[in-house]
């Protein structure tokens, strides 16, 4: 277990994840495995996410070393298409045995290698370690390094057994397996300026050719995709690629930014989800490509592609506005987590629920990530009962959702579509857009959602459960408004950290018999942002609310500048507002990056940025004027 | 008789099997207001979740100790009590059914010992029954799973009860075999109320998983066998169990209550309901209701105009032990001809599959033994073999994720029979061989002309 461990240590090292280098030293060490409550709904393990992120290399074999549940109740069950090899889809597992486990199974596990090579003769075979061998000490790596010499192929070995944690940290260790093993093993043939990776984008229903053939058309040539729709040998070639896109999410990261340290390959972070994001994403990729020596004019060719591709999908897309103008969605997380989503939506007219959105208003931003992106995980628990009412409070028209919210929804008769990774449509680029509105039109004016919602003859109206469950609210409603009490009593309800479950109430009586003044203090107290850390932010406005009466009445002019310099901006470096004041004014300086190479403020997780800018902009309002003076 | 054979591969390729637990969490499944609990990483249940919500189309309860590494290590006391506690307070669940997994069964958590711990730190949890099945990943099957599941919660929440106490004679107990469907149950309910009696299904899937729209939502299962039912079940005056590896949980029960029971190996097919519907005649007392009386007739109907389509084809089978017995016996009973049986671990009842040789193996074999075959019958994953050997695939069993109303498929009863056969009849008619020119004779037309065009190009 040694190497995994070390693995993930380096994983968590990763400075280009913004959530990992906010934490300190001991937090790291934890890293970023989000400790599950036992008895709470399951997210997929650190296996499943190795496998998401591997097995659309379509010509691999993918073998699970393992009992039967880790592949027998899972396998070909992911949307990942491919336009050659189907291997990736074949179940290859070691379905260790009991005497396997007292014995150990790595002599099960060359000799399925083997069988696997003569059967099936793949380029490679990806071998993945579960926690049952991992426990019992298979060593997968020799086996791996065995049979790679024996059968002269490359075995890769995916150290990523369930238990080491979720998904998201299988994805970067399943990333470590390619950058250790594949990733600059094979020399291309021939490279041209135009060479680029595409990393993250696993090609769910096809969205990779949404994509790929215009950004072929512009004259890109996606030398090593990862991992959708890819082929071993391009994944090896990754190394020799002109510029990286890093697809919206952070899962694969480290490759992205190993890609660079040692091959000197910048990159950047982009989406293919909305119209916006997916013109910028194509520029973005030629502006490197242009950095990196290809002809300024390949921008106009670029351009050329998107002024067309946006046009005929505004086109295609107006043509809805008459039917959804004034419509309400409710949109919930899922893999569609772009703003630009959001402001196509709204070009067509719909109305997201939840904000009084105008668009693009950086609160508007701001607020809309932050209910796109609210844990799916806080709807699995909602009865359809309270989701029923949740949907009428918001006058929401239909709901945009992933993962289990989808029975709930339907049955509390609301027009619902797929937005999660296991959705049958491509939502992505331009024609992806326009689907989606599409989708979202078919299931709105479907005319079964008026039949359904009828109560049975046999019924009195008054008793259906959806007029039961109006009724509970509104009795709710009335009996907190008459009950100052009971209404805070839910006050304090209020979960604030989920990972652990601690509501309002217990931490502001913990704060006030505590005189708990840091996050750190609550934590330690209640265990409220132990788990993920997300909702640290959020205690630390409780900790104000709480403290603040009591102190701001004591606190004179000199104290309270006192207090004001000694707030800290930087959680990470721990820089406060006066150091940064300090430096500003002392050495005159004028960016954020200045001021975080001076007092190292904004060099952690990077969340700071905002707040250190704003310190600048009135700093620097006043400097002028001293210094002309 | 049929032989029973092993495949000799290290590798497992396109699994037919799955693991036990989730067998077991299926059966948790049935009763009223339970949350079945694996013990073990997060993982595992995250598969298992997706496995029956992709099949059911439904909200599944499911929840897990969620291990971590150092845990499992360490011992997962703490975990299994903490998860006891959340799922008590807040899903409000009234049964905690907790499976082990490969994790937890190779460190060897004692979670008997655990329970009894659980008991005594937690007096307020006294009202929240909890059941424990040891079902590791790495022996037995689904079904296994399914089996001792039933098995132990019949000896640990049904109240005993002495073989001379008073009786309900009306009070039937039904121990549904796992490869029944919600559909099934619902049509067996039909028949056994037409005898005027009352049956209780342990479990009840039909009540939990037909995906009904539930009066009151709750996280925990949605209907289902209630708890009371379930310590009431003592003074039923019989039992029956379907499919033989429901025999341990009559055997308990009849420990358990006096409960005299018979079990139904078969269940699909004229010959085994009319055994069936004999019995419920004999233990009720009552004629068969006219009702039933016809819809045998429907069946013997459909024999009739089925055995044209289904005479002598080829068919491939790949099921859980007791369905492949049951349903490849029921289709040789049609006239097909068994030429492949594939399953996932050894019974004594495989010996009775209509075949010489069964094969406890994978989906690699069955598509290695298939080609010309003229159906391909399996769960849902039998789909890329099918694809690859054009050959129909019929559907059966779990999972089966990408059609819609897998809870449905009913084959038991006269009606479930007659329906069955007319859609597997169907399929061998839409796939018919087209008759043309050559069909008989395409050899010398062909060879004919063959012969000499490249004569006539050289001149
Ligand atoms: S948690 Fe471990 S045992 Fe469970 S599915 Fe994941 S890798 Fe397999």
């Amino acid at each position: 277990m040694s190497s995994v461990s070390a693995t993930i240590q380096d994983v968590f090292n990763e400075p280009g994840c913004a959530k990992n280098a906010g934490k300190s030293e001991k937090e790291k060490k934890k890293g970023c495995t989000k400790q599950l409550q036992p008895g709470g709904a399951a997210g997929g393990c650190a296996f499943d996410g190795a496998k998401i992120a591997l097995q659309p290399i379509t010509d691999v074999a993918h073998l699970v070393h393992g009992p039967i549940a880790c592949e027998g109740n899972s396998w070909d069950n992911r949307g990942a298409f491919s336009s050659g090899s189907s291997l990736y889809r074949t179940g290859f597992t070691t379905d260790i045995n009991e005497t396997d486990v007292v014995f150990g199974g790595e002599k099960r596990l060359y000799k399925s290698i083997k069988e696997i090579i003569e059967k099936y003769n793949p380029p490679s075979v990806f071998v993945y370690q579960t926690c049952v061998p991992a426990m019992i000490g298979d060593d997968i790596d020799a086996v791996c390094k065995a049979a790679s010499k024996k059968f002269g192929k490359p075995i890769v070995p995916v150290n990523s057994p369930g238990f080491v944690g979720p998904k998201n940290l299988g994805n970067k260790l399943a990333g470590e397996a390619l950058l250790a093993h594949v990733i600059g093993t094979v020399e291309p043939e021939y490279t041209t300026p135009y060479d680029v990776n595409i990393i993250g984008e696993y090609n769910l229903a096809g969205e990779m050719w949404q994509v790929e053939p215009l950004l072929k058309e512009i004259g890109f040539r996606i030398i090593s995709c990862i991992s959708g729709d890819a082929k071993y040998n391009e994944v090896a070639q990754a190394h020799r690629a002109k510029a990286t896109m890093m697809v919206c999410s952070k899962a694969m990261i480290n490759i992205t930014r190993k890609l660079e340290d040692r091959y000197g390959i910048p990159y950047f972070e982009g989406s293919f989800y909305g119209i916006g994001d997916m013109s910028d994403s194509i520029r973005q990729l030629a502006q490197l490509v242009i950095d990196q020596g290809a002809p300024p004019e390949f921008m106009d060719r670029a351009e050329a592609v998107i002024a067309r591709e946006e046009k005929k999908a505004w086109e295609a897309m107006a043509a809805y506005t008459p039917r959804l103008k004034g419509k309400k969605v409710l949109l919930i997380t899922g893999g569609v987590k772009s703003w630009s989503v959001v402001a196509a939506l709204q070009e067509v007219g719909l109305e997201i629920v939840g904000t009084s959105v105008k668009k693009s208003t950086k609160e508007d931003k701001e607020r809309i990530k932050e209910l796109m992106g609210e844990d799916a995980h806080a709807f699995d628990d909602m009865s359809p009962r309270e989701m029923y009412n949740m949907l009428k409070d918001a006058r929401a028209d239909i709901m945009l959702s992933g993962g289990r919210s989808q029975f709930i929804a339907l049955k509390a008769s609301m027009p619902w579509l797929d937005i999660n990774q296991e959705r049958h449509h491509a939502y992505a680029g331009y024609e992806g857009m326009v689907a989606l509105v599409k989708e979202i039109d078919k299931a709105l004016y479907n005319p079964i959602w008026e039949q359904v919602r009828r109560a049975a003859p046999w019924q009195n109206p008054a008793e259906t459960w959806q007029a039961k469950a109006e009724a509970e609210a509104a009795r709710e409603a009335a009996e907190l408004a008459a009950d100052p009490a009971k209404a805070e009593a839910k006050r304090r309800s209020k979960k604030i950290c989920k990972c652990k479950s601690v509501d309002l109430g217990t931490i502001e009586d913990a704060i006030r018999t505590g005189s708990l003044k840091t996050v750190a203090d609550v934590t330690a107290a209640t265990n409220a942002g132990g788990g993920c850390t997300g909702c640290c932010g959020t205690i630390e406005d409780i900790i104000a609310d709480v403290l603040q009466p009591a102190e701001a009445v004591v606190l004179d002019p000199v104290q309270a500048e006192e207090k004001r310099r000694a707030k800290k901006v930087c959680n990470c470096k721990e820089v406060t507002v006066g150091a940064i004041e300090d430096a500003i004014r002392a050495k005159g300086l004028s960016t954020v990056a200045e001021v975080t190479a001076e007092t190292e403020a904004g060099s952690g997780c990077g969340s700071c940025g905002e707040t250190v800018e704003e310190i600048l902009g009135e700093v620097l309002a006043s400097v002028p004027r001293i210094a002309a003076e | 008789m049929a032989i029973v054979k092993f495949n000799k591969k290290a590798c497992t390729v396109n699994p037919l099997k799955m693991s036990q637990p989730v067998g077991g969490a299926l059966a948790f499944m049935g009763v009223k207001d339970a949350m079945p609990l694996f013990h073990g990483s997060q993982g595992c249940t995250s598969f298992g979740l997706v496995l029956f919500v992709r099949h059911f189309k439904e909200a599944i309860p499911l929840q897990t100790t969620a291990m971590s590494e150092v845990a499992t290590v360490l011992g997962g006391y703490e975990n299994v009590e903490q998860a006891i506690v959340n799922i008590s307070n807040k899903q409000k669940a009234r049964l905690i059914g907790i499976c082990s997994t490969g994790v937890t069964e190779t460190k060897g958590d004692d979670v008997d010992a655990y329970i009894k711990l659980v008991r005594q730190q937690h007096p307020e949890l006294e009202h929240v029954s909890l059941v424990y099945v040891s079902t590791p990943d790495f022996k037995d099957a689904f079904q296994d799973g399914w089996e001792k599941t039933v098995a132990k919660i019949i000896e640990t929440l049904v109240k005993p009860v002495e073989v001379d106490a008073p009786r309900n004679p009306k009070k039937l107990v039904v121990l549904p075999g796992s490869h029944l469907t919600p559909g099934d149950l619902d049509e067996l309910r039909d028949i056994i109320e037409a005898f005027g009696l009352e049956p209780y299904f342990l479990p009840d899937l039909a009540g939990s998983l037909d995906g009904h729209i539930p009066e009151d939502f709750t996280p925990t299962t949605l209907g289902g066998i209630s708890l009371e039912e379930i310590a009431d079940l003592g003074d039923a005056f019989h039992a029956i169990a379907l499919g033989s590896h429901m025999r341990l949980a009559a055997e308990t029960l009849e420990k358990k209550a006096g409960i005299p029971f018979r079990i139904f190996d078969r269940m699909i097919g004229l010959i085994p309901t009319d055994e069936f519907i004999a019995h419920l005649a004999a233990i009720s007392g009552r004629e068969v209701p006219n009702k039933i009386k016809r819809q045998r007739g429907q069946l013997v109907d459909a024999m009739l105009d089925g055995h044209f389509h289904t005479g002598g084809k080829k068919l491939a089978i790949g099921l859980e032990p007791d369905f492949l017995y049951d349903l490849s016996n029921f289709l040789h009973e049609m006239g097909c001809k068994i030429e492949v049986a594939v399953t996932t671990n050894d019974k004594p009842i495989l010996e009775q599959v209509p075949i010489e040789e069964v094969l406890v193996g994978d989906l690699e074999d069955f598509e290695k033994m298939a080609p010309g075959c003229d159906l391909l019958i399996t769960h849902a994953h039998g789909r890329q073999a099918a694809d690859r050997l054009h050959i129909p695939l019929f559907r059966m069993g779990l999972p089966i994720f990408d059609r819609l109303g897998a809870a449905h498929i009913t084959s038991v009863g006269y009606r479930g029979a007659r329906d069955l056969i007319f859609k597997i009849a169907n399929v061998f008619i839409e796939n018919m061989h087209v008759v043309r020119p050559d069909t008989w004779y395409p050899h010398p037309v062909e060879g004919h002309a063959s012969e000499h065009a490249p004569a006539s190009t050289t001149h």
